[in-house]
């Protein structure tokens, strides 16, 4: 009875919190095929959402389609409470401020130095002098953990975790409200993967960002995502906190969050698999 | 954790109702309180830049206090900006300290360096005028240099072929080939038909025009015969080509290493320069000579009707006079050219797109300097054999 109220008391305080991003009803196909149908998710302010689902069920198309990238064929998809289809170009340029975006391999602008990738959305956005945009993209560099000699140096001179944090640094140049990360921990060593972890759990409570992340990395969503939504069959499964992505009959799910690396994981962390809800962050 | 952006926040688009502000106010004890307020966000503090310029700079030796209550948003340029506040009252050995926030701005400040690498100063040129004149000349030799020994590379390793490190023997592949042929020569058709009428129109129009004052306007046929089987039908299919196919070339090799390619196939035991650019090498070289012939009879034909519509020259008189004016040595002297001009344009298209970086840019630079360097090489090669065969009488 007890463990009945407390869960919706928890509904509850998810209810009251700000909605973010809303998709409703988000049908996205290619031709004959269909990738996602009529398909439902919800990202609260201060939230760590991590997105997770086999591959080529859909989580880039739907990252795409949400980003305006690709189109939808039905549906609607609200984000910071605005639908991009029925604003006007100011507001989309507003809000396309908002919104950072790391890709899963950096895309830098290659013709351009680091400090010149973060500088740029400033540069096309802010009035701000150079020397102070110039500080401002070595404490963005500082920030996400980047030596300042590599302010001057151009993406193809970088390896591969320096990319990821360059290009976290551009996302984050504008301080934006959602951030968009596509596998921000591929590819990096387990040590560099849990700095990233740490650096965006830090960024969220000092910031009061808002994550969007799609990762495949367990210790990511064990250590750092607050929520986490499995997607497959075209459409989000199941969204939840750990202890329900445990609890979900499905055999993709099972094996993922039950199999042998998951379960390392958290013998590893000795860590209880139920996580503390969703922090209370969004509210004044 | 309390978020201080969310007054502001719930407009889908940043609203700049109040400017960053702050004031300064002096205290009984004679230390100096700081006042903020408004929206400290990257899109409102450029107003009050001014203003903390001024209070860095001034001010007694008491204590600062930085009153934060005011404020109703903050990001990491507002947040840095009061950090830098902080920074230069703390150099003047004054304390500054902060209150009235809700913690989270103070977490935010904490986040934050205390200061940044001054940003590098390029240092003065120490070069002297000797080194600084004659640097850029002695580049451009040394890179010239390095170019024939690239294209020397190429070619060499062409000759070997496409074989493996081991087996296998040596050996092209027929098909690799025959899609280049396909891609180069013949999708290039029409286009050169194209222009080759015209040139061989245009010519045939100028030359009866010329004429016509000596009443030799027959010798029009003897022209464009001539000049365009000996040097324009060559010499403007290959410039064309180096525009087509060379710039395409350049381009395709020049992604293939920016994307690791080249690098896989040398770890796989193929020879980059044997698979990827011999076959297309083989395709120029027989595709530009196909491409001439047909380049040729195209502007012939131009300058027929040329002659028949403007000069009254019918068919019959344009084929026997044509046959007069021109032997097998005129078709010769051509096409012996288009083999070299087609290797030299795969060369240095080959030769470029080994050169691209890692940059997007670097992209864009090579593939133009491929067909600038294979056009300059195509009329180099024209203007050599021009003094050959006018050396050996040919």
């Amino acid at each position: 009875m007890a463990e009945e109220e407390q869960q919706t008391m928890e509904r509850k305080v998810q209810d009251d919190r700000q909605v973010v991003l809303s998709v409703r009803d988000l049908t996205v196909g290619f031709g004959d095929k269909i990738v996602l149908d009529k398909l439902n998710l919800d990202i609260y302010r201060g939230e760590i959402l991590g997105f997770v689902g086999a591959s080529g069920t859909g989580k880039s198309v739907l990252m795409r389609t949400v980003l305006r990238l690709l189109p939808h064929r039905s549906g609607t998809i609200e984000i910071l409470g605005a639908n991009y289809e029925t604003a006007s170009d100011e507001e989309r340029i507003a809000l396309d401020t908002r919104l950072g975006v790391l890709f899963q391999h950096g895309a830098l602008f290659s013709a351009l130095t680091v400090k010149e990738n973060i500088q740029l959305p400033m540069r096309e956005y802010l009035d701000l002098p150079q020397s102070l945009m110039d500080e401002l993209a070595y404490v963005k560099l500082e920030m996400v953990g980047l030596p300042p000699d590599a302010a001057d140096k151009y993406p193809s001179e970088l390896s591969g975790g320096m990319i990821k944090r360059a290009a976290l640094a551009r996302a984050l140049a504008l301080d934006p409200d959602l951030v968009f990360l596509d596998e921000p921990t591929s590819g990096l060593d387990p040590i560099g993967a849990a700095d990233f972890d740490a650096l965006i759990a830090k960024l969220r409570d000092t910031l009061g960002l808002t994550v969007y992340m799609v990762t495949h990395d367990l210790d990511s969503l064990f250590s750092v995502c607050d929520r986490i939504a499995v997607l497959g069959e075209k459409r989000v499964l199941v969204e939840g906190t750990l202890q329900d992505m445990f609890d979900f009959d499905d055999p993709w799910v099972q094996s993922y969050f039950r199999g042998k690396r998951a379960r390392s994981v958290v013998t590893n962390e000795n860590q209880p698999p139920a996580k503390a809800g969703p922090t209370d962050a969004g509210k004044t | 954790m309390h978020c201080v952006n969310d007054i502001v926040s719930e407009h889908p688009y940043p609203v700049s109702s109040s400017l960053a502000k702050i004031e300064a106010e002096e205290l009984p004890d004679g230390g100096e309180r700081y006042v903020l307020t408004g929206d400290w966000r990257n899109h409102s503090v450029a107003g009050v830049l001014k203003d903390l310029d001024h209070l860095g700079k001034t001010g007694s030796q008491k204590a600062v206090e930085i009153d934060l209550s005011g404020i109703s948003g903050i990001d990491t340029a507002g947040a840095w900006l009061i950090r830098r506040l902080m920074t230069a009252k703390g150099g003047e050995g004054r304390e500054a300290k902060l209150s009235g926030g809700n913690g989270t701005i103070e977490e935010l400040i904490g986040a934050l360096p205390e200061t940044t690498p001054a940003p590098p100063s390029a240092g003065p040129d120490k070069r002297g005028r000797f080194e600084r004149i004659f640097t850029p000349p002695g580049k451009l030799v040394v890179d010239v240099g390095r170019d024939f020994y690239a294209a020397m590379n190429i070619l060499g390793s062409a000759v070997r072929g496409a074989q493996l490190k081991f087996g296998r023997g040596a050996g092209v592949s027929p098909a690799s080939v025959v899609t280049h042929i396909d891609r180069m020569g013949v999708r290039a058709v029409p286009i050169i038909v194209l222009m080759s009428f015209l040139i061989g129109a245009i010519i045939a129009q100028q030359g009866a025009f010329q004429l016509r004052y000596f009443g030799a306007e027959i010798f029009v046929v003897d022209l464009v015969g001539i000049l365009q089987l000996r040097e324009i039908g060559v010499l403007l299919t290959a410039i064309m080509i180096a525009g087509r196919s060379g710039s395409a070339i350049t381009a395709e090799i020049g992604s293939m290493k920016m994307r690791e390619e080249i690098d896989a196939l040398t770890v796989i035991g193929l020879n980059p320069i044997g698979v990827l650019i011999f076959p297309r090498l083989v395709a120029l070289t027989i595709a530009l000579p196909l491409l001439t012939i047909i380049a040729n009879f195209a502007a012939l034909y131009g300058a027929a009707v040329v002659a028949l519509l403007y000069s009254g020259i019918t068919f019959d008189t344009y084929l026997s006079r044509l046959h007069e004016a021109i032997d097998h040595t005129s078709i010769a002297s051509g096409m012996i050219k288009a083999p070299f001009m087609a290797l030299a344009i795969g060369i240095v298209a080959a030769v470029e797109g080994m050169k691209v970086g890692g940059s997007a840019e670097s992209l864009g630079q090579h593939v133009t300097a491929a067909v600038v360097k294979a056009i300059f090489a195509v009329i180099l090669i024209d203007a050599l054999f021009a003094i050959f065969y006018s050396a050996i009488d040919f």
